[in-house]
């Protein structure tokens, strides 16, 4: 009786698809390769002032690598701080504007306003630095004020140093603060937010929606029930990749505050401080041990954005949304 | 037949009129099957009913006037900003009320939200607007000058007036560096998202974890670790060189993980009728994924040059400082357009901020140029490329009817002369 038996599969290639495999690989690995030295390198040089401030450095407030004085509890404090009030201002802002797009601009005027949004996001943050600098900082202090007058009360609102209710009072206390840096930074990071929410929000599905409209729902119903849940993972999802770029922006934050090496509490009030803006501000000056310094700061800066975006990934992808792409 | 007894005498005298005077809710009104009933008149679902257009204005006007009283008797505030915010809260408030007044609250939720969320888009496209043209018009006064755009500042002190200098060498490094680093990245970019996709596995996910994992680098630690390594410990200058290195470190985890996107986006059925022919999988990759999807490649290298192009930090760390135009990209250092923007702005000199502006809306300008041929090519579906072949291809062809209906009396006598028949 005769047997079936498996039969031994055998792919042969030819020279091309040897050499073409060969290439592409070396290709990935070279990516690979490059991409775990700047990460070793830096966890590296990071170990050797980690080592010598042990655990405090997550704990002292100044910055003095070369008297062995120094942690990121300032800056780290800071750099929180400024991305609060950046999510604060990029959540409502793209959540609104991503349903106007999706839902309430002319439909004529969608591809126009998406392209916008799309190019919003590739403009150079150094702009916005400058618009931030020369602009926002004078047009605020009003706003600044007003706020501290009457919502001092509640922590971190409040200004020490001058008294509110002088009107001849000095308005430098106002300008360079965590608050003008995370607006302007806020700003930056909604283009990018703004089109991750809109993409999702696009692909809610058509039967649905209509769904919905046709048992009687308002617009808002409509939204509230259908495209909001449809899209939940988008919104947290873009919201955190938002927060990864506004943890890590340098340059509009560098223009803007004027770096002080302590906690400050007070968003409103002149003083603020950053990881990145620490880096830019120090790297020129520093000594070996300052170096190391640095890149230990660095390195908690790249940890806690990487949490941040390994979150927002897998949000994304669990979310019933996120599982088509 | 209990029904019938309702009907109008008329049917198309009800219907007429329906429109105007709606007939009691107790009357149902069905028309005798197969009577001529008329025309319909169409009725319009969307536009502005009147009461809306009033609760919307009187809003407005009510929340302007409480907020003159709160604004200079209450609680003072200065300033066009604070006014406005104010402002905007009380109309919010007051329209919610007006609609209230003869809608139920699900109707008030859904208006209120409308003009919420549409003040929210209209406020984030003007402060975008806005931006670009503060940055523009700051900048205004220096663009007008050719020299702005050939000239160093080799020779231009900080008061000299704008008809001397420009940012000729800044134009040129930018232009140096980013091509030095699209020189590393597209080839090596590419390779690695090819791989990614045509040789899976379990190292392959693990570079794809790895190359995801650093997108959320930030690019002043990317410039950090250049100026760490290349600089401190191999003794490269300052340079071009050091800055394009830096630049690309930033910008391969970009265009990995988007041309990785696209390429999984190539139909798993165009691979495999491809090897089915007997195609190598490098037969198939050349004449199959990459034509494919080469207007989405091209998109996501475009895009990832946009960002590099833009960083400043990375290029503030590695490529020093200067103020004379240098070509050379191995020594001595080389200044890039988002560097001399941060440099022209720390002088307290109006016209070297007017500088920086200029300097920035010619940064914008490249972006934008970049960005819209990136949406031209991005725009494009393979049919729609074939498309624009086919037209080419008619246009040509016209070209060779027309060229050889000129040319046929020619010909003709050719033929002829060579036949004589």
């Amino acid at each position: 009786m005769l047997t079936d038996t498996p039969r031994k599969l055998t792919i042969i290639r030819d020279r091309s698809d040897k050499v073409f495999r060969g290439v592409i690989r070396a290709g990935g690995s070279t990516v690979l390769v490059i991409m775990v030295l700047v990460g070793s390198f830096l966890a590296y040089r990071a170990s050797q002032a980690l080592n010598k401030a042990g655990w405090s450095f997550f704990t002292e407030q100044a910055w003095e690598p070369d008297a062995g004085k120094f942690g990121i509890a300032a800056v780290i404090v800071g750099t929180i701080l400024i991305a609060t009030v950046a999510i604060a201002v990029a959540l409502p802002l793209s959540l609104g504007t991503a349903l106007f797009i999706t839902e309430y601009a002319p439909r004529k005027l969608r591809s126009f306003l998406v392209s916008i949004v799309d190019l919003m996001a590739a403009i150079p943050s150094v702009v916005f630095g400058l618009w931030g600098f020369f602009f926002l900082q004078q047009a605020i202090v009003p706003v600044s004020r007003w706020i501290s007058q009457y919502f001092g009360w509640i922590p971190g609102l409040g200004v020490t140093g001058v008294d509110p209710t002088d009107p001849l009072a000095t308005t430098t206390v106002y300008t360079s603060s965590t608050f003008i840096a995370g607006i302007v930074v806020g700003i930056m990071v909604t283009p990018i937010v703004t089109s991750i929410m809109r993409e999702v929000f696009s692909q809610t599905p058509v039967g649905e929606r209509e769904g919905a409209l046709a048992l009687g729902a308002t617009r808002w119903a409509m939204i509230r029930n259908v495209v909001l849940p449809f899209g939940q993972g988008g919104i947290i999802g873009g919201t955190m990749l938002g927060l990864g770029r506004a943890l890590g922006e340098t340059i509009a934050v560098y223009m803007i505050i004027s770096p002080v090496f302590f906690i400050q509490p007070n968003i409103l009030q002149n003083g603020a401080s950053s990881v990145a803006a620490l880096i830019a501000l120090r790297y020129g000056e520093s000594t070996e041990m300052g170096l190391s310094a640095l890149m230990a700061a660095g390195l908690a800066l790249f940890t806690m954005t990487l949490i941040v975006n390994f979150g927002a990934s897998i949000v994304v992808s669990r979310s019933r949304s996120g599982a088509a792409s | 037949m209990a029904t019938t007894k309702n009907l109008a005498p008329s049917t198309n005298a009800l219907v007429g009129k329906s429109r105007k005077k709606r007939p009691s809710s107790k009357t149902t009104t069905i028309h005798p099957r197969g009577e001529f009933v008329g025309v319909e008149p169409k009725r319009t679902l969307g536009g502005i009913r009147v009461g809306d257009l009033l609760s919307f204005l009187g809003a407005a006007v009510a929340a302007y006037a409480l907020t003159i009283v709160l604004a200079t008797q209450v609680a003072p505030i200065t300033g066009g900003i604070a006014f406005f915010v104010l402002w905007y809260f009380l109309f919010v408030g007051f329209y919610a009320l007006l609609v209230s007044i003869d809608d139920t609250k699900t109707f008030v939720m859904d208006r209120v939200v409308a003009v919420l969320v549409s003040s929210l888009g209209v406020l984030l496209f003007s402060v975008l607007i806005f931006v670009i043209v503060f940055v523009i018009g700051r900048g205004a006064e220096a663009l007008p000058y050719l020299s702005f755009y050939t000239e160093d500042m080799g020779f231009a002190g900080p008061l000299d007036p704008l008809s001397v200098g420009g940012v000729g060498h800044a134009i040129a490094g930018s232009l140096i560096q980013i091509s030095i680093a699209l020189a590393i990245t597209i080839p090596l970019g590419i390779a690695a998202a090819v791989y990614l996709n045509e040789i899976p596995g379990r190292f392959s996910r693990f570079v794809r974890t790895i190359v995801e994992a650093m997108t959320a680098l930030p690019s002043i630690v990317a410039g950090l670790f250049i100026f760490a390594t290349a600089i401190l410990m191999f003794g490269l200058p300052k340079s071009g060189l050091a800055a394009s290195l830096a630049i690309s470190v930033m910008m391969l985890p970009i265009m990995i993980r988007s041309a990785d996107v696209v390429l999984r986006l190539v139909p798993q059925t165009l691979k495999e009728a491809s090897i089915g022919l007997g195609a190598s999988q490098w037969k198939t990759v050349w004449n199959v994924v990459l034509p494919t999807s080469r207007s989405g490649l091209t998109t996501s290298i475009i895009l990832a040059t946009a960002r590099g192009i833009g960083e400043t930090s990375p290029v503030l760390l590695t490529s020093g400082f200067t103020a004379e135009l240098n070509v050379n990209p191995l020594e001595s250092p080389m200044v890039s357009l988002p560097l001399a923007i941060f440099q022209f702005v720390k002088s307290p000199e109006p016209t070297m901020i007017a500088r920086g502006f200029g300097t920035a809306a010619v940064l914008m300008l490249l972006v934008l140029t970049l960005f819209v041929i990136a949406r031209i090519i991005g725009g494009m579906t393979p049919e729609k490329s074939a498309r624009a072949r086919r037209r080419r291809a008619e246009f040509f062809g016209w070209f060779a009817t027309m060229a050889r209906q000129l040319t046929s009396p020619i010909r003709r006598r050719i033929t002829n002369a060579k036949e004589p028949s």
